[in-house]
C-alpha cells in the first residue's frame, strides 16, 4: 500500500529575556545548580508570579513575523501535574487564549520550490527545571535554574509530509526566531526543542491515522532521522496489519530508533483552569504596531533582496540568508567591497571551507567581516590577485590582530604589480636569462604557443611576487612576438 | 496595660506613660501565663519582640517615632515571616521557615510595630471553627468549650483574651468576620486587591484577602493604614488611592442609606439574632441614616459556588506541598510517586484533603463546564446583585453569622453544616467587596456581630460607620467573663 506521512511539530523556543517569565531571577545558561532560582521559581508557599512584559513583546514580535493573528487578550492557565522538577505542581501556560494565533511560514524544498506551512498557534509558558539522575547515589537531584524560563510553544498544523519537510520547517523556525533576536537558537543547550507528531494514512484517505509523539528532539538532523525511524516503524506495523498505539516516544540517536515512554505519563488529566494570580493580558493596536516597527528584515525578505537587488543565484541567496549571523557577515563584507557577488563567492568558498575545516560558527571566525571586506576591496582595485587575497585571509586567520590590511599586504609582499613598464623590465630580464626557452618557444608552431608561454609566466611570477597575471601575459606575448 | 487598644497604646507610648519594652514584656508574660487555655499562638517570638521593642524605644528617644513605633501586634500564621516558622496551621509546613516577609509583615516592621508571634488558624485557612489546625483547636475566651470561629481563630482569641491588642488575619469566605463576631471583636476584610497577597500562603487566590481583627474600628483603621496599597509583587493588587482611614472616622452619618437584604432576614435567621441586628440598625437611624429594603436574589447560590471555586483553586495552590523542596516529607519513600503520595497523605489533615479532592473533581475533564465554569457564571450574578444594590444604598447591613459561637466538636462530623456557617459572609468574597463585623449584642452571654458590607474600595466609609456605632454602644468594650 502507498502511505501518506502526516507530521506536525511543536517547537519550544526559550525566549532571550534577561529574567524569567514570572520572576526576577536571571535566565543565563550554565550557572551552578539552583543559583538562578528565586523563591518564585522554587514555588515556595506565599509567593506570587508577576508577568515579564518582555516575554509578551517577544511573542508578539514572533507572531507578526509569521503573519499571525495576535491575541489582544491572552490568558494564563494552570496545567496541573505532579513532577519533581515542576515546582508548583502546575505549569503556567496559555490554553484558550494564546498570544499568537493562526499564522504561516514558507519552507524551501530540495527542488528549489517553496511550500506554505500553517502554524496553528504559539503560546507563552514557563519552562520546567531539570532532574539529574547521575551522581546522587541512586537518588535524583533537582536543578531549578531553568524553571520559569519563558518559552513560546509553536504548534504547526499537521501539514508536513516528510521528514525532510519537517527538518526544513524546524530550520526555518530557527532562522526566524534568531533573526528576531527572541531566542538564541542554541540547540545544544536546549534553547529550542521539538516534539514531532507522526502518523501514516493510506494515500487518498482524508482522516488521520493514529499518531505518536516523539518528545524533545534537539537537532535538525535528529528531527529528520527520528521521524524517518518512526515512519519506518509505523509502516512495518501497518503493513503487517497491526495498529499504532497513541503514545509518547523518545528517540535514541545512538540506536536510531524510537521507543515508548511509560504510558502512565500519557494518561494525564491536566485540569486546566485560568491562573487566578495573573490578570488577563490585554494589548491594543498601538502596542502591536509599536512592536511591528521593531521587526528586522526577515530571512525570506533578505533572500529575495539578495537575489533581486544584488543578482545572487537562488542557492547563494538561500544559503546566505538562512542564518542571521552568516547573513550579517556576508552583507557587511559585501557592502564594504560594494560587490555582493564577489563577497558571495568568498563567503560560500573560502569562508565556508574554513568554518567547516575548523568546525567554527561564523561568529567565532577570527577574520572579521570588516577585514574580509577590506581584502575584497583590494581585489577589486587590483592591489591583490586571488592568490594573494587568500594568503592575506590565511594570515589573518592565524593572527587576526592585524588591523591594517594594506600594511599586511606590504609586509607579505603581496602587492600586485600592474605597472606595464616595471613588468616589461622583469620580462626582458627573464627572456635574456633563458635563451634556450626562448628558442624553443619560437620553434613552436603558432597554434601551440599559448601553452608554451606557461613556463615564462612561472618565471616572471617567481622573479616578482604580486605581479598582475593578466598584465604579465599581455607583456610576455608582446615581447616574444617582437623577437 | 493589657486592656488598652492600639490607639491607646500609641498615645501612651507617645506620652511616655510606659515604654514599648514595658508593654511587650507584659503581653509576653500574659501569653506565657494564659495562652495554654486558649492555644491562640503557634509561635511566640519573645526574643525578637523584645529586640523590636527596644529598637522602637530607641527610635522614640531619638525623636523618630511615628504612630506605630513600638505598638505590639501578632500575625496569623498564614503570613510568611523571614526567619520565623510559618506553618499555616499544617503538619505539612511544620518545619517551614520562609526566607522572606509577607508584604504586610514588612509594612508593619517598617512602621515600627512589634510582632509578638504567629497565631493559630484552621489548616491552610480551611475551616470555620479553628478545629482543623495541626496545632490543636483554639478556645473561645468567652466560653472555652466553644469555638472562636475560623479560620482566623487564633487572631480572634488572642485579641479577645487581651494577649495582643490587634492581629492580622485573612478572609477567604468569612475567616475574619466570623471569628470577630464569635469573639466580640471588630473584623475588617478589605476589598480584593486593596492589600497585597505576597507572602500570604494561598488557599483560594481569587478570594483570599488579608485584613485585621481588633477591638475597635479606630484600631482597624490604623492597621489598614499600614497594610493597604499597591504592591508590584502581587499582580492582583490594585493601584487605588490609599486615604488616611482614621481621618474620616468621625464623619457624620446623616444622610447615609443602609440597605437591608431581605434574603439575610429569612426564616433561617433565629429571632434572637434578627432582633440584635434590628436593634443595631435602630442605632444607625438615630445617627441619621435611612434604611431601605433591598434584595440580593442570588444569595442562596453563594455557598455552592464558593465550594466549587475555592476548592478548585486550592487543589492547584496546594500542589506545591509535595515533599520535594520544603515542608513535611514522609520517611523512606520508595520512589517519587510514593514520596508525593505519602508526604501529602501524611502531611495534610482531613478538611484539606476533602477540599483538594472536591476541587480536583470539579476541574476534571468532562466536569469543568458543569462545575467550575458554572460556578464562575454564578459568581458574576452574585457580583451583579451587589453592583445593582450599591446603586441605591451606601452600605449593606445584616448579621455576620446565623448563630453565636457553637460548642467545639458540634459540627466536626458534618462538613456541610460547617460550610453553612459562612452563609452571610461568603458572597462578599465572591464579589470581592469589603466587609466588617462589629459587636452588636450578646445572645446567651455570647457575643454576636453586625456585618457591614461596603462598595469597592469604600473601606473608609465602613470604618466610619463602625466607629460611629462604637461611639454610641459599648458592646466592643465588653470583656470575656474569664477576664473580668
Amino acid at each position: 500500500m502507498e502511505w501518506e506521512v502526516v507530521i506536525g511539530l511543536e517547537i519550544h523556543a526559550q525566549l532571550a529575556t534577561q529574567s524569567k517569565i514570572f520572576s526576577g531571577a536571571a535566565t543565563a545558561y550554565g550557572a551552578d545548580a539552583n543559583t538562578q532560582a528565586c523563591a518564585v521559581d522554587l514555588g515556595l508557599p506565599g509567593v506570587l508570579p508577576v508577568f515579564n512584559e518582555e516575554a509578551l513583546r517577544m511573542a508578539v514580535k514572533f507572531g507578526l513575523a509569521i503573519d499571525a493573528e495576535i491575541g489582544k487578550k491572552s490568558v494564563f492557565d494552570r496545567k496541573n501535574y505532579f513532577y519533581p522538577d515542576s515546582p508548583k505542581g502546575y505549569q503556567t501556560t496559555q490554553l484558550h487564549y494564546p498570544t499568537v494565533g493562526m499564522g504561516h511560514i514558507d519552507i524551501e524544498l530540495d527542488d528549489g520550490s517553496t511550500r506554505r506551512i500553517n502554524v496553528t498557534r504559539a503560546h507563552l509558558e514557563e519552562d520546567a527545571g531539570k532532574s539529574v539522575h547521575e551522581g546522587f547515589g541512586g537518588l535524583s537531584g533537582i536543578d531549578l535554574n531553568r524553571a520559569g524560563t519563558p518559552l513560546i510553544e509553536i504548534v504547526s498544523e499537521p501539514e508536513l509530509r516528510s521528514a525532510k519537510e519537517a527538518s526544513a520547517y524546524f530550520r526555518k523556525m530557527h532562522s526566524i526566531v534568531t533573526y528576531l533576536g527572541i531566542c538564541d537558537g542554541d540547540l545544544s543547550q536546549g534553547s529550542m526543542r521539538c516534539d514531532c507528531n507522526v502518523s501514516l494514512r493510506p494515500k487518498g484517505q482524508t482522516e488521520f491515522g493514529t499518531r505518536t509523539e516523539i518528545k524533545n528532539v534537539n537537532s535538525f538532523r535528529n528531527v529528520e532521522r527520528a521521524i524517518e525511524a518512526e515512519i519506518e516503524r509505523q509502516m512495518d506495523i501497518l503493513e503487517e496489519g497491526g495498529r499504532i498505539i497513541q503514545e509518547t516516544r523518545l528517540y535514541d540517536a545512538d540506536k536510531n530508533e524510537t521507543r515508548a515512554m511509560r504510558s502512565k505519563e500519557v494518561a494525564n488529566d491536566y485540569r486546566y483552569f485560568p491562573c487566578p494570580d495573573l490578570l488577563p493580558v490585554i494589548i491594543d493596536d498601538n502596542y502591536i504596531e509599536a512592536v511591528r516597527a521593531t521587526l528586522p528584515e526577515l530571512p525570506d525578505q533578505k533572500r529575495h533582496r539578495f537575489q533581486k537587488d544584488h543578482g545572487l543565484s537562488a542557492i547563494d541567496a538561500a544559503v546566505l540568508s538562512s542564518q542571521r549571523e552568516l547573513a550579517h557577515y556576508f552583507e557587511t563584507a559585501a557592502q564594504i567591497a560594494n560587490d555582493y557577488k564577489l563577497a558571495a563567492n568568498w563567503v560560500q568558498g573560502d569562508v565556508s571551507a574554513t568554518l567547516n575545516r575548523l568546525e567554527l560558527d561564523i561568529t567565532a571566525l577570527p577574520v572579521s567581516a570588516e577585514q574580509l571586506g577590506q581584502i575584497l576591496l583590494r581585489i577589486k582595485d587590483n592591489t591583490l590577485n586571488n592568490g594573494g587575497a587568500k594568503e592575506v585571509f590565511n594570515a589573518l586567520l592565524a593572527d587576526p590582530s592585524q588591523t591594517d590590511i594594506d600594511a599586511l599586504i606590504d609586509q607579505l609582499g603581496l602587492k600586485q604589480v600592474s605597472d606595464t613598464g616595471a613588468i616589461e623590465a622583469i620580462v626582458n630580464d627573464v627572456l635574456a636569462a633563458n635563451p634556450k626557452l626562448v628558442e624553443s618557444y619560437l620553434a613552436t608552431p603558432e597554434d601551440k604557443r599559448a601553452k608554451a608561454i606557461g613556463p615564462f609566466i612561472g618565471l616572471v611570477r617567481k622573479a616578482a611576487k604580486g605581479v598582475n597575471p593578466q598584465v604579465v601575459m599581455d607583456v610576455l606575448q608582446q615581447q616574444l612576438n617582437r623577437l | 496595660m493589657h486592656n488598652k487598644t492600639i490607639a491607646e497604646i500609641s498615645r501612651d507610648l507617645a506620652a511616655g506613660v510606659y515604654t514599648s519594652v514595658d508593654i511587650t514584656r507584659e503581653l509576653l508574660a500574659r501569653i506565657e501565663q494564659h495562652d495554654a487555655q486558649y492555644n491562640s499562638f503557634i509561635t511566640v517570638t519573645a526574643e525578637q519582640a523584645l529586640a523590636q521593642a527596644a529598637a522602637a524605644d530607641a527610635r522614640r528617644a531619638a525623636g523618630q517615632a511615628s504612630a506605630w513605633t513600638g505598638v505590639p501586634i501578632a500575625h496569623k500564621d498564614i503570613f510568611c515571616t523571614n526567619g520565623v516558622l510559618t506553618t499555616c496551621g499544617s503538619k505539612m509546613l511544620s518545619n517551614f521557615v520562609a526566607p522572606y516577609d509577607a508584604t504586610i509583615v514588612d509594612h508593619f516592621n517598617q512602621a515600627g510595630a512589634v510582632s509578638l508571634g504567629k497565631l493559630n488558624m484552621d489548616e491552610f485557612a480551611m475551616g470555620s471553627s479553628n478545629e482543623s489546625s495541626y496545632y490543636g483547636p483554639v478556645a473561645n475566651p468567652w466560653d472555652r468549650s466553644r469555638v472562636p470561629g475560623g479560620s482566623s481563630g487564633g487572631s480572634a482569641a488572642a485579641v479577645a483574651a487581651r494577649l495582643v491588642p490587634g492581629a492580622t488575619a485573612s478572609d477567604t469566605g468569612g475567616s475574619i468576620r466570623q471569628p470577630a463576631a464569635f469573639c466580640g471583636l471588630t473584623g475588617l476584610k478589605p476589598t480584593y486587591g486593596r492589600v497585597s497577597r505576597w507572602g500570604m500562603i494561598a488557599y483560594a487566590s481569587s478570594l483570599d484577602q488579608a485584613g485585621v481583627i481588633t477591638r475597635t474600628a479606630e484600631d482597624a483603621a490604623m492597621m489598614l493604614n499600614v497594610m493597604a496599597g499597591l504592591d508590584a509583587k502581587d499582580s492582583t493588587c490594585m493601584d487605588h488611592p490609599v486615604p488616611d482611614y482614621t481621618a474620616t472616622l468621625n464623619d457624620s452619618l446623616a444622610g447615609l442609606t443602609i440597605g437591608l437584604p431581605k434574603e439575610y432576614f429569612s426564616r433561617d435567621l433565629s429571632p434572637a439574632m434578627a432582633e440584635k441586628v434590628r436593634t443595631a440598625i435602630a442605632h444607625y437611624e438615630q445617627l441619621g441614616a435611612t434604611v431601605k429594603d433591598i434584595s440580593l436574589p442570588n444569595t442562596h447560590l453563594a455557598i455552592p459556588a464558593y465550594y466549587i471555586i475555592a476548592p478548585a483553586e486550592c487543589s492547584a495552590n496546594l500542589s506545591r506541598m509535595d515533599g520535594v523542596r520544603f515542608g513535611y516529607r514522609c520517611d523512606d519513600p520508595k520512589d517519587i510517586n510514593d514520596l508525593f503520595k505519602r508526604s501529602r497523605g501524611e502531611g495534610f489533615g482531613n478538611e484539606v484533603k476533602r477540599r483538594i479532592m472536591i476541587g480536583t473533581y470539579a476541574l476534571s475533564a468532562g466536569f469543568y463546564d458543569a462545575y467550575y465554569n458554572k460556578a464562575q457564571q454564578v459568581r458574576r450574578l452574585i457580583k451583579n446583585d451587589f453592583v445593582e444594590a450599591f446603586k441605591e444604598v451606601d452600605v449593606i447591613m445584616g448579621p455576620t453569622t446565623p448563630t453565636p459561637a457553637f460548642p467545639q466538636g458540634s459540627n466536626s462530623d458534618d462538613p456541610v453544616a460547617m460550610y453553612l456557617e459562612d452563609i452571610f459572609t461568603i458572597a462578599l468574597n465572591l464579589a470581592g467587596l469589603p466587609g466588617m463585623s462589629i459587636p452588636c449584642g450578646h445572645i446567651n452571654q455570647l457575643p454576636v456581630g453586625l456585618q457591614l458590607i461596603g462598595n469597592y474600595f469604600d473601606e473608609a466609609r465602613l470604618l466610619n460607620c463602625a466607629h460611629q456605632f462604637q461611639q454610641v454602644t459599648d458592646w466592643h468594650q465588653h470583656t470575656p467573663h474569664d477576664l473580668a
